[in-house]
Parts: structure tokens; C-alpha cells; sequence
């Protein structure tokens, strides 16, 4: 088993590389996540694989499953989950304000108007925006 | 009062008087100009001249034999102390750089237009005086390092005094670079001196003399100090910052460019004499560089048509002959040095002056121009003319004396037959440029026929505004006439601690009969002023453009260069943006995994363990499944919605393979986070076109391509050669301790909120933190959901469309029966699987599917969308402060019993209906943790649920 | 009991527990005021116990190392908690009154933030570092994207996404520690990873320069260095201000990490990836002066020099003698502090020349130049390394500790790192020298309305916290030497760890250490 479960962490860490290195926030959106599975799969695995013995102890049974992996995967799992979603948004914002979700946030022509009232938006209320600065806010 | 109280005073009041005069700045502005410059110029001078009164407290005793001192430990770890110390060399430069001070100080007062930022003025140049003194006082070579850069700095700040003028900039900028780049070498080097004589205290460095010479490190140690005395003091070949600096105000140049900062750099050699001089690279090195400034300064100074560039390039010739009399390295040239250093100061400070005085009443420097003023202003006349005699080393004034001991030591050099001749001739021919200059000098501007076409009609000056200049004038000739009388003690005084033992016995007389020395200053005045009436009628000097001095603008081509230099590499290795930097965090990331396992022993055990061991039908085809899944993303990454559920599809397969290795936790939360992150995808793809483009170029694919392989290829290896190997861990302490000491038969779980809560108490902080921010992020924002071409492709509409109805249906009849099993996964969470999370979010999920259906009413019954999303960020956040607060109270009720955060206690209480229940203080930590999943993931679906709404 | 350890982490939590549940923004001022004031005054006093060569090991839920997670209060962490304690006092002030009032939860971010730095420097676990890093990088995008507009928005998607992959390198470096070693907590893998075969070491060689990976990313080391400009030049002055500790924590984990587990004395392991990473270093270090003398705005300048003095750390880190660790240490408060004046005056610059901001161009003049002229002086002179700052002592440290006291001659390589430390002082010393000619003495317009004294405010306590390194020089100096040494003789440390025993307990009667 262990041999399936290396190669397959190789294979989600592999398309997780590949997809991180798209163009687009999106694209690299989905190779995190296969690369957050690949992740907490290895975390899994270096307590070594046990089939059928899941660490909630009962009388008179032995050799359980390492239960500290399991217990730091799940805290990975939420905290990737919670980055994903962060990042999710942020990509939203991004496409928005420059017109593309181009990774390297470039702008793409006809975004003004959505950059204008995410803009405008963000003034809302008592906020004025910052000092003038080179681009930025404008 | 002691002599330290008096040294202390002696160097603060210069910077106090500073201070309290930028202190004072709004105050002054409310005078009118005249008035202000009035005041500020007098209180200057009040200061100044209370430094002179303690001074001439210190003197005395210092003449007797005695050496100040005053120790303030500052780090003395490093052996750096606020260390100060007088000596004689250090009276008679502090007694310098105070007395010319003083006459500047009232010389500007005339000098500057009222209007001017006057206040800053004269703040700048007491600062100045007060880091000048600090050079000549510190004890410490470190502490001498700090007042050198200050003087850079404050130099730098008065250059570019009249900030409007570009050459005021550039020539500020230029001196601070070079001289910056000097105090930097410096620095260096003196550290290495202080580390090779084993302390920073100058009476340590002077004693170990042999020491430092002998030391391997010696070469490098001189050349880095000398770098730093050079560039101070303009010698060849960075003297050219100093022609430029002339842009500054006049009372600048006469102060800091001729009498007394570029002697900073003279002063040091003469100075460290004692510990670095004496030896071959020390003789070559010094007198070679002096001798070449003091020719190059001398000839580029003939052509300057401009009076202040005339001044200026003879004082790098000067100082030229400074240098390479402390070059030469023997007690008498020593001496000699230091008395050319002060009359030096003396005549060339008046010149300034006086040159001051001809563009103040001329309103031009060009000599070209400003003929014939002894008739206009004979007073500044004669004493400029007698200044330029001393300058030109006329007989019966002082520069005459100082020029005939440096003729003579010269002669007197004995080592290298080849020297012999060539310093000498070297030596005259000098002598005979400074002759030449000076006769222009003094023929150009007050006799050569008429002024040509002057902006003003000149006249004596201010009466005052001469007074100065008169002084030091007399002071040439007294000097000139009776040196025994007037410089004698003073230069005893001074040159004992650069000959660093007895003065050789010399004797300042003006005759000393016919001899060579004599012979050669008679030459060169003859061949100076022979030279000047060749150049002036037969070569037509004022037609000549002077030439091109050195350096210069290679500094500038370098400088440009440089800068351009480093806009081009910094803008090429900053291009590429995020997927460089994303690349080269995979690269390095490889690269340093490779490189280890390279290094290493190879990591595989031999193990007899079959690879294919265990493998059942099944799991291949799982395993299958994941993999093909893994490559369905890669391949429809185009066809978003495609791709989305293909990785939810691997993700499935991921909580397969928790729930086959016996991880019931995680293949739960595994399922509900897939779902959660993929419905909040759902969402998102509205946002986003739902196509992209095609992949720019295939290289690049290929190139990712190859770094996903390598990257995967290592990563399984890395796991399959750890997984192999036999274990041992500290899981076993757990599993033994759960349920007695934890209080719950689910190990996980209890690890969890117990055994590392502290890792939970972050990750939940985590999430709620992301749930802030997401609605940060949109609670102020109109999105509009993809338009036009963009638009979703047929499935997704169709999904879309296909929605409501569905989700509605479901949701609704999920709500109440997903909080029941939420409770129960709550309660039991403990000792089976279960817990904060999983509960949390199987609640929060089926709040979501109403938020994806559209289903608020139910929840939120505000008609009004916004209304009803106002409501519910309220709540929301609420839960969020709820979770984070009963977390950390929970953690912190263990310090009521004496207890470190976090810790838990459990009982087990029998509740009516549910029976005997094991119920843990951690119980209450997962509680916040449930909060906090449901609150962060609620708000933050809702948040982007409402965009579509507002859209 | 001493709860000193955990109260930098609690407290800030607590304070946005409250913020998040009174969400108005007079209250939430006054909270994030005393939190920041209550984590500061801990710290400090820490600090003090610290030099007297105090040192806590606090067993969070109170279980034994290395089954518990354990916080370790000693002479370095305590003063990295200090750093950012005052740092944040500064940036407070700084957002006080029109930054915080941009957008929503400005303070609860804030205040997770100082949780996230603070957590991060105190824990012992390797895990527990992963969860903070998580926990202060998660509050940085909150604060880097603060104030909104598409420039930060798209600085966030950036910083974000390299982040993320950082995160998942760290936990890939975690487990293979845990998968070979069966444990987390750094003293107790100090233990194990001196009793490896070849084979295990191989593997755990690859994990630990996995973590140095990372955390070359967190301290901008070449070639993971090129994300920070663009970034701290997005965000809003008070964050910059913030963030230029967050280097700091990458430089404090290797700085840690590779003492404690990878130190002298880890068999095979020994000095894993030293001294070697002199080299990337010392070659960032020189680039971003070049950076820095490339020009654009001000406040991108600042941000090159804080590249440039993550270089300057880690060489001294990395040459694993006292001296230079404790330059290092020394240097580390000053250059975080003149980095965040520096950003703080770029602003104060930058609004008062209007339109033309901190862009280095020729436009307007500051319209009340001397004072703002002497601020900028006064910061230029800090990062610059003038004398007589830290920054020249600090530098002075370093250099001199590369002259091995008696030895005839300096360390091997000693010459190269001499002129790339003097070099690119003279680089930072003309970048920032023209800059300032450029901002204010240039330009025919004079810029807008004055800074009012209370903007002055923050710039100058940041500049005032510069000025107390320089005169506290020789305790300071004193407590990064002892730091130092600490530092390179770990054991007692270990031991400390190890074998502190829980309190006895109605479930844990009598609790027994690990060793």
C-alpha cells in the first residue's frame, strides 16, 4: 500500500506544481488545493499507514493508528481551507478591479468601470482613500 | 572647574549653540531678515568664542606637558568609549578650527543676503565646527570615525546650501559620495587597526607602532585609512569633488574646503604618524599621491578663469604638499608639515574672503572680467595681494618659511638614489605653478587694465565684512617677520605629537644664509611670474578654456552608469511577478531537496518489505480514480466548472483513503471541507470568466511540466522511503493517557483540544481571522458578475438554473436535521469521531446550501437583501467575537487553579436524556471552535453570496 | 505560577474577542492601546528577568515536553517579542485617527497579527511554528489589502498565493521531521537528530532544507527575496511600518531553528546549511542596495533596504561565531525600527508634496522642509548605518567579528564580506542621499499644507526607539552577546525543556518529565 500512497501523493504534488504555475489565479487556485491534498496525505502518511485501527481506544485492543498525524492534518485541512477561500476572494476582488485574473494581477482594458466601483466602494462611509501615491488608488 | 568638564564644553557648546537655534527657528521667523541675521550671527559668534575662552583654560596645561582626558564609557565590550583627549597637535587644530571659525562666523554675517535661511546657516556651520572638533578630540578612533562622517554630512548639507542651483547639488551630492565612500574605507580600516593593536584608544594605537607594521594585515589596514585621509582631504586622485564644492556660499569654502575639513584628512596622517608611518609602502604611497596632487592641483589652478576655482585647486595643491612632507617621513618634515598646515589656514582663509568680497561687491568671480580693482577697492587690494604673496611663498611672509623647509627637507631626502633629483625638481617646479598662480591671481584681478562690463559698480566693503581678513593678514606677516616670536611655540607644540618623540632642532629664521633651498625659491618665483607673463601675453590665457579636470566626470559617467545599471538588473530580476516568484520558490524548493539527497547516504532501508504488499483490488482502483481525476483538472483547467469538480472529485478520493487508514476524523472533515471549498468555489466562478484563454507558449508548459514531474517524482520517493522504515514515536503516550488523563477514548480529538489546544486555539483564529477579512474584503463592494462572452458556458447555466428549486427543497428540509447531527457530532466528538470542527461545519454547510440556494428567507426574514445580510453580519461577527472569547477564557480558567493556559479538566456528569455523558473543560474550548467554523464559513459564503444579489 | 510566557499571545487575542463583540471604533482603539501596552510592558519585563539570565519553559495545557506544546521564554525570543511589542506601539499610533477608520476590523486584524508574531518567536514546537506563521501571515493579508484599491488588492493576490506554497513546503518539512524522528518539539528533535543513521539523516537533511526554504522566503533571502517590494510598497504606511518585523521572523526561526536542532552538536547533522547560506545572503544584501540605488519611490527604497538588512542578518547568523551572532542579534531591533521610520516619514514626505508622493522625481518641495528634512535625515542616517546609531554599530559588530580576536589573520572569505558590507553602506548612503536632494531640494512648486505635529508623532517614538538603541548600546550589546552564547550552547536549553515537570493534577497525580 505504502507504494500506492507515495506514488499518489507524486502524482497530486505533480499536477499541483503544474497547475500552481498557470497564469491564471484561478488555475493556481485548484493546484493549491491538489497540492494541500498532496500535502496533508504525506503529513498522514509519516505516521506510517494502519488500516482498520482508528486511535479511539477500547479495552483490549492494540496497535492503533498514530493519532498526532491525524490530529495535524486536521488542523491543516482547516487552515488550508480557510487560505483557499481567502485567496478565492481575493482572486474575485482582483478580476474586478483589473479585468483579468492574471496572476501577475496585469490589467486588462475595459476593467475600469469594475475597478471604478470596487474603488468607489471601498470610500464608503467615513473612509477617505489614502494619501496621494504613484498609482495605487487612482 | 577640571580640565575634563572644560573639554567636554569645549566640544558641546558648538552643537548646543546648534540646537537651540534650530529650537528657536519658528521664533527667529517673526524678526524681520536683517534683524534675525543679526541675532543669529552674534549669538554664532558668542558661542564660538565661549569654546575659545575653554580652550585657553585647556592650553596652558597642555604646553606644560600635561594630556587631557575624558573617558565616558559608551560599549566598552567593543572597547568604544566616549573618549575624549588633548594633546598638543589636538590644542592647535581645536585652536584653528575655533579661531577661523570665529572670523567666519562674522564674516558671513556680512557675507549673506538677510533673506536667506540664515538661521540654517549658521545652525549647519556650528554643527560642523562642533563635529570638527570632535575629529581633533576624540581619543577614540571609533568615536573619531562618528565625527568624521558627521563632518561628510554636514559638509554635504552646506554645499548644497543654495539648493535652487543644480551645480550646488551636484556638487554637494559628488562630495558626499566621495568623501562617504572615504569615511566608509575609514572606518574599515581603523577597526582593523584597533583589532591588530588590541584597542581603539589612540594612546594604545601610538604605542604599538612596530606592532602594526610588522602585522600581516598591515597593507590592507593603511590603504583602507589612507583611502579615507585622501579622499577627505581632495588629494589626487578624488581631489575633484573639492573644485565642485566651491558652489557653496563663500564662508564655506573659506572655512571647511580650505582652512579646516580638508585638513581633517591631513590631520589624521599626521595623527596616526606614530602608529602607521615608517615604512616603505607608507613613504611610496604618501609622498607619491601628495606629490602628484601638488603638481595636478598647482597647473590646473593657473587656468581656472574662476576666482573660487583658482583658490580652490591651489588648496588641493597645498594640501599636495602636506601630505608629502608627512610622506617623507622625517621629523623635520613633520614639522614642516604642520606649520604649511597653518599658514596654510591662515592665507588661504583670507583669500576666500577676499574673493568673497570682490563677487559680493562684482557680482561675478570670472576673472576675465574683474580687472583692475586696486583702483576700484585698494584696501581688499593690498590685503589680498599680500595673502597671495604668502600663497606664492614670497620672502617676509609666512608661507615663505614653511615653503623653504619643505624645499629643503627635499634636498634633505637620503633613501633611493633615483629620488634624489626628481622629488626636488618636482618639489621647485610645484613651487614655481603656485608662483604663477598666485601672480595671476593678484595681475588678473587688481591691475590688467579695467573691469569688463560688471553686473554692479564695486567699492570697499561693509567695514566689518574686512575685519577678518585684516586679522589674518597681519597674522601672515607677524608670522612672516617674527616667527620665533609668534608660530615657534605653537608649532613646538603641535609637531612633538606627530614626531612622536624629540623635536629635531630647527630654527625658524627668515635667513639662513645662501643655500640651496634659497636657490630654488628664487628660481621658482622667477620661473612662477616668467611663466604667468609667457601664458598671459604670448598664449592668451583668458582664451583658453581650462582644462578638464581629472576624475571628474569619470566620477559622473560612473555614477550614472551605476545607477542606470542597477534600475536595469533590479527591473529584470523584479520582472515576471508572481509566477517567477512562484517558480522560484518550486525551484528552490527542488533544488535544496535534490541537493541534500545528493549529499547524503542513500535514504532507502532495506527493508524486506514487498512494495506491492497489501495492495487490493480496490484500492488500485481508488487509487486509479484519484490519479485520473488529478489529471482530468490538469487537462480541463480550461473548462473551469470541469476542472473544480475534478479536484472535488480527488479530494473525495483523498477521504477514501483516510477512512481505509483508519482516519474516520479526517475523512469527515475531509468531505465537508471538499464540499464547503468547492460550493464557495461554485460561487466565485460567477465572478470569473469561466473559460480562460489558451496557455501562452509551450516552452513554458514543457518547462512547468518538468519542474511538476521532478517536484512529484521527489516528493513520492521522499514519502515511500520514509513510510518504509521502522518508527518510533511519541504517539503511544497519547493513546496511553487519552481516556485517563484526557478524558476521552477518541485520541485525536483529545489531542486536539487538549494535549496541542494551542495548535487548535490558532488554527481557529486562523479561520475566523479569513472570515474577517472576506468580508472586509466585500462588504464594501459591488461586483458584477461576468458579462458578455464571458459569461458562464451552457452546463454551468444550467446548473445554475437548476439550483434553486433543488437546493431550496434540500436545504431547507436539511437545516433542522444537520443541527442535530451537528450536536450529536458535537457531544460525542470527545470519544468517538466527532468534535468542534465537523460539527461546525455540517452546520455551517447546511447554512451554506441556503446561502447557494437562496434560501435566506428562511433564516433571514428581512425582505430586503441587504437588510437581511446587515442582520446577518451582525450575528455573525457576534459569533466569531464569541468563539475567539470563550476559546481563550476557557484557556484561561486553568490560571484560577494555579494552572497553565489551556489546561482542561473533565468529569463525568449524568445528564437526564442522554445519559452518563463524559464531559471535558475542553468541551467548552471545542464549543468556541464550533463557533468559530460556523461564524468564519457562514460569513464568509454569505458575504459572496451577497454579491450576487447586489449585482 | 509565571504565566509571563503566554500573556504576548492571550492578551492580543483576547483584545479582538472583545473588538469583534463591541465593534465600534472608540472601543476597539482604547482595547488594541492597552492590549499592545499590556503584550509591551510583558515583554519589557521579561526582558529584564531575561538578562539576569532568567529563562521560562511554560508547558501550554500543562503536559511535558515533547508531548505538549511548550513555549520557551528566553533571552532571544523574549527580546523579538519586545521588538514587535514597541514596533506595534509605533504603528498603532501611526493608524490612530484616519488608517484604522479605512476599512472594517483594522484592529481585530492587528491585534491577531501581534498574536501570530508573538506566538511565533515564544513556541518550542515545530508544528505550533507552522500554526503561527499561519496565524500572523493570514492577519498580514487582512492588513496588507487594509484601505483597499487595486494596487494592494493585487499585491494580496501575489502575497497570498506565495505564501500558500511556503505553508505547504513547511508542512511537507514537518512531516518529514515527524516521519523520521517521531517528534515535534525542537528540543527533543535537538535529542533524536543526534542519534540518526546515515540513511534517516539523509531524509531529515531534506527536510530541514525544506524549512530553511521557508524561511528564507519569510526573511526575503535570494532568491526568494524579489516578492517584498512590491508587496511592503502596496501597503499602507502603518503596515509597512508593522511588516518590517515580519522579515524578522524568518531570520529569528533560522536563526533558532538551526542553532537548537541543527546546532553543533547534531551528529551528521551538524550545522546542516551553514555556513554556506553566507553566500545567497551576502549576494542578496548587494542587490537590493543596487535596488535601493535603482530609485522609484521611497517608500521602495525602504522596502530594498529591508531586503538588504535581512542579507546582513543572516550573514551574521551564519557564521556561527558569538561575535557575530551577537551582531546580529544587536543589529535585528535597530534595522526593524529605522526600516519602519523610514516608511513612516516616505508618507509624511509623501503627502506633504502632494501629487508628486514619495516618487523620486523632481516636483515639489515639502512647503515647511525642516523639520520633515531633519526626520528624513534623521531615518536616512538609521538604515543607512551612519554613525552614531545602531546601524554603525551593528555593522562595526559584524565586521569586526569577521577579525577573530588574537588570530593574525580575518575568517576565510572575510575580504569579499568586508566589501560587500562597506559597499553597500556607500549604495544605501547615495540612494538615500539622493533621494533626499531630489524630494527636497528640487522642484519648482511647493507641496501642500504641513504635517501637523500629531502626524509627526509616530515617526518621531520610532525614531526615538532608534536613538535608545544607540544609547542603551552597551546593555544591549551586553544582552546580545549573553543571547549569543546562549544560543550556541543549546543543552542547557534542551535539558530545561525536557525536563520540566507538569503540575500535579486531579488526572495527572503525579506527572513525571521526559527525562
Amino acid at each position: 500500500m505504502e507504494l500506492l500512497m507515495a506514488s499518489g501523493i507524486g502524482v497530486l504534488v505533480g499536477t499541483g506544481v503544474f497547475l500552481l504555475l498557470r497564469p491564471r489565479t484561478f488555475d493556481a487556485l485548484l493546484g493549491l488545493t491538489l497540492l494541500s491534498y498532496a500535502v496533508n496525505l504525506f503529513l498522514f502518511s509519516m505516521g506510517r499507514l494502519v488500516a482498520g485501527r482508528a486511535p479511539v481506544v477500547q479495552a483490549g485492543v492494540e496497535g492503533y493508528a498514530d493519532p498526532l498525524p491525524q490530529a495535524l492534518v486536521l488542523t491543516a485541512i482547516v487552515i488550508s481551507f480557510a487560505m483557499t477561500a481567502l485567496l478565492a476572494v481575493l482572486a474575485l476582488r482582483a478580476h474586478a478591479a483589473t479585468g483579468s485574473d492574471d496572476a501577475d494581477g496585469g490589467v486588462a482594458p475595459g476593467a475600469a468601470g469594475a475597478a471604478d466601483r470596487s474603488a468607489a466602494g471601498a470610500e464608503a462611509g467615513p473612509r477617505r482613500d489614502g494619501p496621494p501615491r504613484g498609482g495605487g488608488e487612482a | 572647574m577640571t580640565a575634563g568638564a572644560w573639554l567636554l564644553l569645549l566640544l558641546a557648546t558648538p552643537f548646543g549653540a546648534a540646537a537651540l537655534l534650530a529650537a528657536s527657528g519658528r521664533r527667529l521667523e517673526q524678526l524681520d531678515a536683517s534683524a534675525r541675521l543679526a541675532r543669529v550671527a552674534w549669538f554664532a559668534a558668542l558661542a564660538t568664542g565661549f569654546a575659545a575662552v575653554a580652550l585657553a583654560m585647556l592650553v596652558p596645561a597642555v604646553q606644560g606637558g600635561t594630556v587631557h582626558r575624558l573617558r565616558v564609557d559608551w560599549l566598552p565590550a567593543l572597547g568604544v568609549g566616549f573618549g575624549l583627549r588633548m594633546d598638543g597637535l589636538a590644542a592647535v587644530f581645536a585652536g584653528l578650527i575655533v579661531g577661523i571659525g570665529l572670523l567666519i562666523v562674522l564674516y558671513a554675517r556680512w557675507y549673506l543676503a538677510p533673506a536667506e535661511r540664515t538661521v540654517r546657516f549658521y545652525a549647519l556651520l556650528l554643527v560642523f565646527m562642533g563635529a570638527m572638533l570632535g575629529i581633533t578630540l576624540a581619543d577614540n578612533l571609533i568615536l573619531l570615525a562618528v565625527f568624521w562622517e558627521l563632518t561628510s554630512l554636514s559638509s554635504f548639507l552646506l554645499i548644497g546650501f543654495w539648493q535652487h542651483r543644480s551645480d550646488a547639488r551636484q556638487g554637494a551630492l559628488m562630495a558626499l559620495t566621495i568623501t562617504g565612500a572615504g569615511g566608509l574605507a575609514l572606518l574599515g580600516g581603523l577597526l582593523m587597526l584597533g583589532w591588530i593593536a588590541g584597542g581603539f584608544e589612540l594612546d594604545t594605537v601610538l604605542a604599538s607602532g612596530p606592532a602594526i607594521r610588522e602585522h600581516p594585515m598591515y597593507p590592507v589596514c593603511l590603504a583602507l585609512v589612507l583611502a579615507g585621509a585622501f579622499t577627505k582631504s581632495a588629494q589626487f586622485p578624488f581631489h575633484f569633488w573639492l573644485p565642485h564644492a566651491m558652489a557653496a556660499p563663500t564662508p564655506v569654502s573659506a572655512y571647511l574646503h580650505s582652512a579646516t575639513m580638508v585638513k581633517a584628512g591631513v590631520f589624521l596622517l599626521a595623527r596616526l604618524h606614530p602608529a602607521l608611518a615608517g615604512s616603505e609602502a607608507w613613504f611610496f604611497a604618501v609622498t607619491g599621491v601628495g606629490a602628484a596632487t601638488l603638481l595636478v592641483g598647482a597647473w590646473h589652478a593657473i587656468f581656472q578663469h574662476d576666482l573660487k576655482g583658482l583658490l580652490a585647486y591651489s588648496t588641493i595643491s597645498h594640501l599636495g604638499l602636506i601630505t608629502m612632507l608627512l610622506g617623507l617621513d622625517s621629523p623635520m618634515a613633520s614639522v614642516a608639515a604642520v606649520f604649511h598646515l597653518l599658514n596654510h589656514a591662515t592665507f588661504k582663509a583670507s583669500l576666500f574672503m577676499a574673493a568673497g568680497i570682490i563677487d559680493h561687491e562684482t557680482g561675478t568671480r570670472d576673472m576675465r572680467r574683474i580687472n583692475g580693482l586696486a583702483r576700484l577697492m585698494p584696501v581688499t587690494a593690498a590685503l589680498a595681494i599680500v595673502a597671495a604673496g604668502a600663497m606664492a611663498g614670497v620672502p617676509l611672509l609666512n608661507g615663505f618659511l614653511s615653503k623653504e623647509m619643505f624645499l629643503a627637507e627635499t634636498l634633505a631626502l637620503d633613501r633611493h638614489q633615483a629620488l634624489r633629483f626628481l622629488v626636488p625638481a618636482a618639489a621647485t617646479l610645484a613651487a614655481a605653478l603656485s608662483v604663477a598662480y598666485s601672480a595671476r591671481f593678484v595681475h588678473d584681478v587688481f591691475f590688467n587694465g579695467r573691469p569688463v562690463n560688471l553686473p554692479r559698480a564695486p567699492h570697499e566693503p561693509p567695514r566689518w565684512m574686512r575685519v577678518p581678513v585684516e586679522l589674518l593678514v597681519v597674522l601672515c606677516l607677524l608670522v612672516g617677520l617674527l616667527p620665533a616670536w609668534t608660530v615657534a611655540p605653537v608649532l613646538a607644540l603641535a609637531a612633538a605629537d606627530v614626531v612622536g618623540g624629540a623635536l629635531p632642532d630647527y630654527s625658524l629664521a627668515i635667513w639662513h644664509g645662501w643655500n640651496l633651498p634659497l636657490a630654488l625659491s628664487a628660481i621658482a618665483l622667477a620661473g612662477g611670474t616668467l611663466l604667468y607673463a609667457w601664458l598671459q601675453q604670448g598664449r592668451g590665457l583668458h582664451r583658453t578654456e581650462p582644462p578638464e579636470s581629472a576624475g571628474r566626470r569619470e566620477f559622473e559617467r560612473a555614477l550614472t552608469a551605476l545607477v542606470r545599471w542597477a534600475a536595469r538588473a533590479t527591473t529584470a530580476l523584479h520582472a515576471g511577478g508572481a509566477r517567477r516568484n512562484l517558480l522560484l520558490a518550486v525551484a528552490a524548493a527542488i533544488a535544496a531537496g535534490a541537493v541534500a539527497l545528493l549529499l547524503g547516504e542513500s535514504p532507502i532501508a532495506s527493508t524486506g518489505l514487498d512494495p506491492f504488499e497489501g495492495i487490493t483490488a480496490g484500492a488500485a482502483a481508488v487509487w486509479a480514480i484519484g490519479v485520473l481525476a488529478a489529471g482530468a483538472a490538469v487537462v480541463l483547467i480550461r473548462q473551469r466548472l470541469a476542472a473544480l469538480l475534478a479536484v472535488g472529485a480527488v479530494g473525495l478520493v483523498v477521504s477514501l483513503a483516510f477512512v481505509w487508514f483508519s482516519a474516520p476524523d479526517l475523512a469527515l472533515t475531509q468531505v465537508l471541507v471538499e464540499s464547503a471549498t468547492v460550493l464557495l468555489m461554485m460561487l466565485a466562478l460567477r465572478y470569473l470568466p469561466a473559460s480562460a484563454p489558451p496557455e501562452d507558449d509551450d516552452r513554458r508548459v514543457l518547462r512547468d511540466a518538468a519542474l511538476g514531474a521532478l517536484a512529484g517524482g521527489g516528493t513520492g520517493f521522499v514519502a515511500w522511503a520514509v513510510m518504509v522504515r521502522p518508527f518510533d514515536s511519541i504517539a503511544g503516550y497519547f493513546l496511553e493517557r487519552t481516556v485517563t488523563e484526557g478524558g476521552g477514548t477518541n485520541a485525536v480529538n483529545v489531542i486536539i483540544v487538549d494535549f496541542r489546544g494551542l495548535d487548535t486555539f490558532g488554527e481557529m483564529t486562523v479561520l475566523l481571522t479569513a472570515g474577517l477579512i472576506i468580508h472586509q474584503l466585500v462588504v464594501h463592494t459591488a461586483l458584477p458578475p461576468v458579462a458578455g462572452p464571458a459569461r458562464p458556458p451552457a452546463p454551468v447555466a444550467a446548473l445554475e438554473r437548476r439550483f434553486p428549486l433543488l437546493f431550496d427543497t434540500v436545504a431547507r428540509a436539511l437545516l433542522p436535521f444537520a443541527l442535530l447531527v451537528s450536536a450529536y457530532f458535537f457531544l460525542r466528538g470527545h470519544n468517538l469521531p466527532g468534535g468542534g470542527f465537523i460539527a461546525g461545519l455540517v452546520t455551517a454547510i447546511a447554512l451554506l446550501l441556503q446561502s447557494v440556494a437562496g434560501g435566506h428567507a428562511a433564516l433571514w426574514p428581512q425582505r430586503d437583501p441587504e437588510q437581511a445580510f446587515a442582520a446577518k453580519q451582525r450575528v455573525l461577527l457576534t459569533v466569531l467575537g464569541l468563539a475567539l472569547l470563550v476559546a481563550t477564557l476557557t484557556g484561561l480558567g486553568s490560571w484560577l487553579l494555579g494552572y497553565p493556559f489551556l489546561t482542561s479538566t473533565f468529569g463525568h456528569p449524568v445528564l437526564p436524556v442522554l445519559g452518563e455523558l463524559p464531559l471535558a473543560s475542553a468541551a467548552l474550548f471545542d464549543l468556541g471552535v464550533y463557533l468559530a467554523v460556523v461564524g468564519a464559513t457562514v460569513l464568509a459564503l454569505a458575504s459572496i453570496g451577497r454579491l450576487s444579489r447586489t449585482s | 505560577m509565571n504565566h509571563a510566557p503566554i500573556v504576548p499571545i492571550v492578551v492580543p487575542a483576547l483584545a479582538a474577542a472583545l473588538m469583534l463583540l463591541g465593534r465600534n471604533l472608540p472601543l476597539q482603539r482604547s482595547l488594541g492601546w492597552l492590549s499592545t501596552g499590556l503584550v509591551a510592558a510583558s515583554a519589557l519585563w521579561m526582558a529584564t528577568l531575561a538578562d539576569d539570565g532568567w529563562r521560562a519553559v511554560y508547558l501550554a495545557g500543562n503536559w511535558a515536553a515533547p508531548w505538549g506544546i511548550v513555549l520557551v521564554a528566553d533571552r532571544l525570543s523574549v527580546l523579538m517579542v519586545a521588538i514587535t511589542a514597541l514596533l506595534a506601539l509605533v504603528a498603532l499610533a501611526a493608524a490612530h485617527g484616519d488608517w484604522d477608520a479605512r476599512g472594517e476590523h483594522f484592529h481585530p486584524l492587528f491585534q491577531i497579527q501581534l498574536m501570530g508574531l508573538n506566538g511565533a518567536f515564544l513556541t518550542g514546537d515545530v508544528f505550533n511554528l507552522f500554526v503561527f506563521f499561519e496565524v500572523l501571515l493570514i492577519a498580514s493579508y487582512g492588513l496588507l489589502v487594509h484601505g483597499d484599491g487595486r494596487d494592494r488588492i493585487a499585491a494580496g493576490v501575489r502575497f497570498v498565493t506565495l505564501n500558500l506554497v511556503g505553508s505547504t513546503l513547511f508542512l511537507f518539512a514537518a512531516g518529514i521531521l515527524y516521519g523520521v524522528t517521531g517528534t515535534l518539539n525542537m528540543a527533543d528533535l535537538s535529542v533524536r537528530v543526534s542519534t540518526l543513521d546515515d540513511a534517516q539523516s539523509t531524509l531529515v537533511r531534506i527536510g530541514a532544507w525544506l524549512l530553511l526554504a521557508v524561511f528564507c522566503l519569510k526573511a526575503a533571502i535570494l532568491p526568494l527575496c524579489f516578492w517584498l517590494p512590491s508587496t511592503y510598497a502596496a501597503a499602507g504606511a502603518p503596515v509597512a511600518a508593522l511588516f518590517a518585523v515580519m522579515t524578522k521572523v524568518g531570520v529569528y526561526s533560522i536563526v533558532r531553528v538551526y542553532t537548537m536542532v541543527f546546532g553543533t552538536d547534531a551528529g551528521p547533522l551538524a550545522d546542516a546549511a551553514f555556513p554556506w547560506i553566507v553566500v545567497p545572503a551576502a549576494a542578496g544584501y548587494a542587490l537590493a542596495m543596487l535596488g535601493a540605488l535603482a530609485g522609484g519611490d521611497l517608500r521602495r527604497v525602504t522596502a530594498m533596504l529591508v531586503v538588504a538588512s535581512a542579507g546582513f542578518l543572516v550573514i551574521g547568523a551564519a557564521l556561527r561565531t558569538e561575535a557575530a551572532l551577537a551582531a546580529t542579534i544587536y543589529y535585528l531591533p535597530h534595522t526593524t525600527f529605522a526600516a519602519a521610520a523610514l516608511f513612516l516619514v516616505a508618507d509624511l514626505v509623501g503627502r506633504a508634496r502632494g501629487r508628486w508622493g514619495d516618487r523620486l522625481v523632481p516636483g515639489a518641495t515639502p512647503a515647511r522642509p525642516a523639520v520633515l528634512g531633519l526626520l528624513f535625515l534623521a531615518s536616512a542616517a538609521a538604515v543607512a548605518g551612519l554613525p552614531p546609531l545602531g546601524g554603525f554599530i551593528g555593522k562595526a559588530m559584524l565586521l569586526g567579528a569577521l577579525l577573530p580576536a588574537g588570530a593574525p589573520a580575518a575568517l576565510p572569505g572575510a575580504g569579499w564580506l568586508w566589501a560587500v558590507l562597506l559597499a553597500g553602506g556607500l549604495a544605501a548612503l547615495i540612494a538615500l542621499a539622493r533621494a533626499g536632494i531630489v524630494m527636497f531640494w528640487q522642484g519648482d512648486e511647493v507641496g501642500p499644507g504641513a504635517a501637523s505635529a500629531r502626524d509627526l508623532l509616530p515617526a518621531l517614538l520610532c525614531l526615538g526607539l532608534v536613538a535608545a538603541v544607540a544609547v542603551g548600546a552597551a546593555p544591549l550589546q551586553r544582552y546580545a552577546q549573553a543571547a549569543a552564547a546562549d544560543l550556541l550552547q543549546p543543552q542547557p536549553l534542551v535539558d530545561q525543556v525536557l525536563r520540566t515537570v507538569p503540575r500535579p493534577g486531579p488526572h495527572q497525580p503525579e506527572p513525571k518529565s521526559y527525562r
